[in-house]
């Protein structure tokens, strides 16, 4: 998880529980959902910018957050996000996911987001990007192509497999 | 990652692989002397330049090297995700690859240390000056090769695809319908025929086809004589995205050189021709033990075959330069093979005396030399043919022999190829699965060497002009399927895996383009 401080990212230590899988009443079968409790530091305010993790078979994802009262509250902040294309085949099974602050879903806006409290910091519901965000990154692809002008790098190979025109090797290494 | 910054980043990195490219020179080179031209006017400088260098074709050539780039490039990735995560994101293939390789090294190094032959040597001036002289017919000279066997064939690596399991797979049922029916074992995501369609649209029964609708007895009004024309076209504009749009339904014979070259943007310029006789350079200082396998394979294979035993000469050149090119090395950035690694002799294990072996760190197996083969046909002069192979490879060939998730990958046409006839011919897998005859075991070889060495070799260009219209492998799989529900009939008769074997072991006179087609958009879904 990072939280933003003016432009840097940092990360935020937050403790989480192991995770808790579902049942159906109170045995077998398990009903595939699984719980992730995190718990952010205590008596801080952090502004939370994204949430990073590595994917290990998990189809969606839902995300909810207890706001502190009175009273307190709980509201879905993202709901079923899909991490698999289908959670039959290995597509999406172990990528590195992030859930960002200003990420929309991409599926038809609903009513429950109307009930979101945390609202106020998504800046548009329409799906299009904020005209901040847009120049932001126009000016990046600028700055970035500009760098790359200046740097004397090259990407041509050189060509040479020997070194110094010495190829008498070893056994190939099997590490 | 947003769209936007996804698309800033794309276009970085594009940026960065084209700077230091022969083409950027040769660009701003142009530029530069366009300054001298009278309709260069000082207060409109840039529009000027980029119009000029938009009517010169310039700007053409410059947009087949973006396009080029699009082909190779990998997707934008989480900024935490590891180089080999981008090369292959499922640990447990990582994994079997990993071993895999490690089987192939072990064998290369025994056979180094029973011949007694070094992996690498230097030949003395004697040997060398031979060689430069025979250099055009090293087919008539060739090395004792009965103790040279091949590192591994085709079917040890069929075992270790069937043995691959998905460790979260809970495979605590019992044996369930579907899953166990074929051999491969693990849930990737492949296309169905009605998915199929969709994405091979060009290829449905309404649209004109070469390799049907170029048939002697349809008058070429029909189709031919248009479609030609605007092949031609296409050429004259020099436009790769267009050249692989209009492959899709075929290449004409007098155009497919170009048009594969203009799809593939393999350039013949002296630059080039200049890089493959420096890599010939390498091949005629250094002697690797990988020659061996080489000169085997094509013996064994090419020169067997009534189509390409005329270019056994042209298929040693190819391939022995191919082994010392290090810029195959880039092509690992998106494979999930690794280059085998050794150490200079006598200098330690460090970083500097690291060496990748051979140079561009592929080692061929048995019936490598048939990626090749079918080149022939089409290019006569060696750095093309080099040129045109060297992009084949690295965008499409790799993947038939290394273990991958990707839908164009050997492990994702083996599935399809099953799940279409499980699918679509259940009575006909049922019958062969009965008899211990599984399909797969059957097609496979097929596949690996994307049918060449199996069809006729006209129908083979045919099947690979759809490979690079579609750029991907997945025609492949459907064509396997295909064949074996075209002799369906045969194979419901037969009660071995021997006769199985025997019915489809002349495929050479198969049309590719009708089978493809009829399966595709005939099959009752």
């Amino acid at each position: 998880m990072s939280s933003s401080s003016s432009d840097v990212l940092l990360p935020v230590d937050s403790s989480i529980k192991p995770p808790v899988f579902l049942h159906l009443g109170d045995t077998e079968p398990l009903s595939g959902v699984c719980v992730l409790d995190v718990t952010l530091p205590f008596g801080k305010t952090v502004n939370v910018e994204e949430i990073s993790f590595k994917n290990h078979y998990t189809a969606s994802v839902s995300m909810r957050l207890l706001r502190t009262g009175p009273p307190s509250q709980w509201v879905t902040a993202v709901r079923d996000l899909p991490l698999m294309e289908n959670p039959h085949t290995e597509g999406g099974s172990q990528d590195y996911c992030c859930i960002h602050r200003t990420q929309d879903p991409e599926k038809e806006v609903s009513d429950w987001l109307s009930d979101l409290t945390l609202a106020d910091q998504h800046t548009d519901l329409e799906g299009l990007p904020p005209p901040q965000s847009v120049s932001s990154s126009l000016q990046q692809m600028f700055a970035l192509t500009e760098v790359m002008m200046q740097s004397n790098e090259t990407t041509a190979s050189i060509g040479r497999f020997h070194v110094d025109g010495c190829y008498d090797i070893n056994l190939l290494s099997l590490l | 990652m947003d769209e936007g910054s996804e698309l800033s980043l794309t276009i970085a990195q594009i940026v960065q692989r084209l700077k230091g490219s022969h083409l950027h020179s040769q660009i701003e080179r142009q530029a530069k002397e366009c300054l001298h031209q009278p309709e260069i006017k000082l207060e409109s400088l840039k529009e000027d330049v980029r119009s000029f260098l938009k009517t010169s074709g310039w700007e053409r050539q410059l947009q087949n090297a973006v396009y080029r780039e699009l082909h190779v490039q990998l997707p934008p990735s989480h900024p935490a995700a590891p180089p080999e995560h981008l090369k292959e994101p499922l640990a447990y293939m990582r994994k079997a690859q990993a071993s895999w390789e490690k089987r192939v090294l072990k064998s290369l190094n025994s056979m180094s240390t029973e011949l007694g032959v070094p992996l690498a040597r230097m030949r003395p001036a004697a040997e060398q000056k031979e060689l430069s002289n025979k250099w055009n017919e090293m087919g008539t000279d060739e090395p004792d090769l009965t103790s040279v066997r091949p590192v591994y064939a085709p079917k040890d690596f069929l075992e270790v695809l069937i043995s691959l399991r998905n460790p979260n797979h809970d495979g605590s049922e019992d044996v369930g319908v579907r899953s166990h029916w074929g051999l491969i074992q693990v849930p990737l995501n492949v296309r169905d025929i009605p998915q199929l369609r969709q994405a091979y649209s060009e290829l449905n029964l309404t649209s004109g086809q070469l390799g049907i609708d170029d048939h002697a007895h349809i008058h070429p009004d029909m189709f031919e004589n248009e479609y030609v024309q605007i092949g031609k076209k296409v050429v004259l504009e020099q436009d790769s995205a267009a050249a692989q749009q209009y492959s899709r339904q075929g290449c004409p014979t007098g155009l497919r050189a170009d048009l594969w070259a203009l799809i593939l943007n393999s350039t013949n310029q002296p630059q080039d021709v200049m890089y493959y006789e420096q890599l010939t350079a390498g091949v005629i200082q250094h002697d690797l033990l990988v020659d061996n396998l080489i000169y085997k394979d094509v013996k064994l294979t090419a020169s067997n075959d009534d189509y390409y035993f005329v270019f056994e000469d042209f298929l040693y050149q190819v391939l022995l330069c191919f082994s010392r090119d290090t810029a195959v090395l880039e092509h690992f950035k998106y494979n999930s093979a690794t280059p085998p690694k050794s150490f200079i002799q006598g200098k330690g294990e460090d970083e500097e005396s690291a060496v990748v072996y051979p140079p561009n760190g592929v080692i061929p197996f048995h019936g490598f030399s048939m990626y090749v083969a079918p080149l022939c046909f089409l290019y006569n002069e060696p750095s093309k043919l080099y040129s045109v192979f060297r992009e084949m490879y690295s965008r499409y060939f790799f993947r038939l022999h290394s273990i991958s998730s990707s839908p164009s990958g050997v492990v994702s046409l083996c599935l399809q190829f099953e799940r279409l006839l499980q699918t679509h011919l259940p009575q006909l897998f049922y019958h062969l699965r009965q008899i211990e005859a599984q399909p797969l075991r059957i097609a496979f070889k097929w596949m690996v060497r994307a049918f060449s060495g199996y069809l006729s070799s006209d129908q083979l260009l045919l099947l690979w002009d759809r490979i690079l219209g579609y750029d991907s492998l997945e025609v492949v799989a459907v064509l396997a399927a295909a064949v074996f529900a075209f002799r369906a009939e045969n194979l419901m008769e037969v009660t071995s895996l021997a006769s199985a074997e025997a019915v489809l072991a002349d495929l050479s006179t198969l049309k590719v383009m009708p089978l493809i087609q009829i399966f595709l958009f005939a099959t009752a879904i």
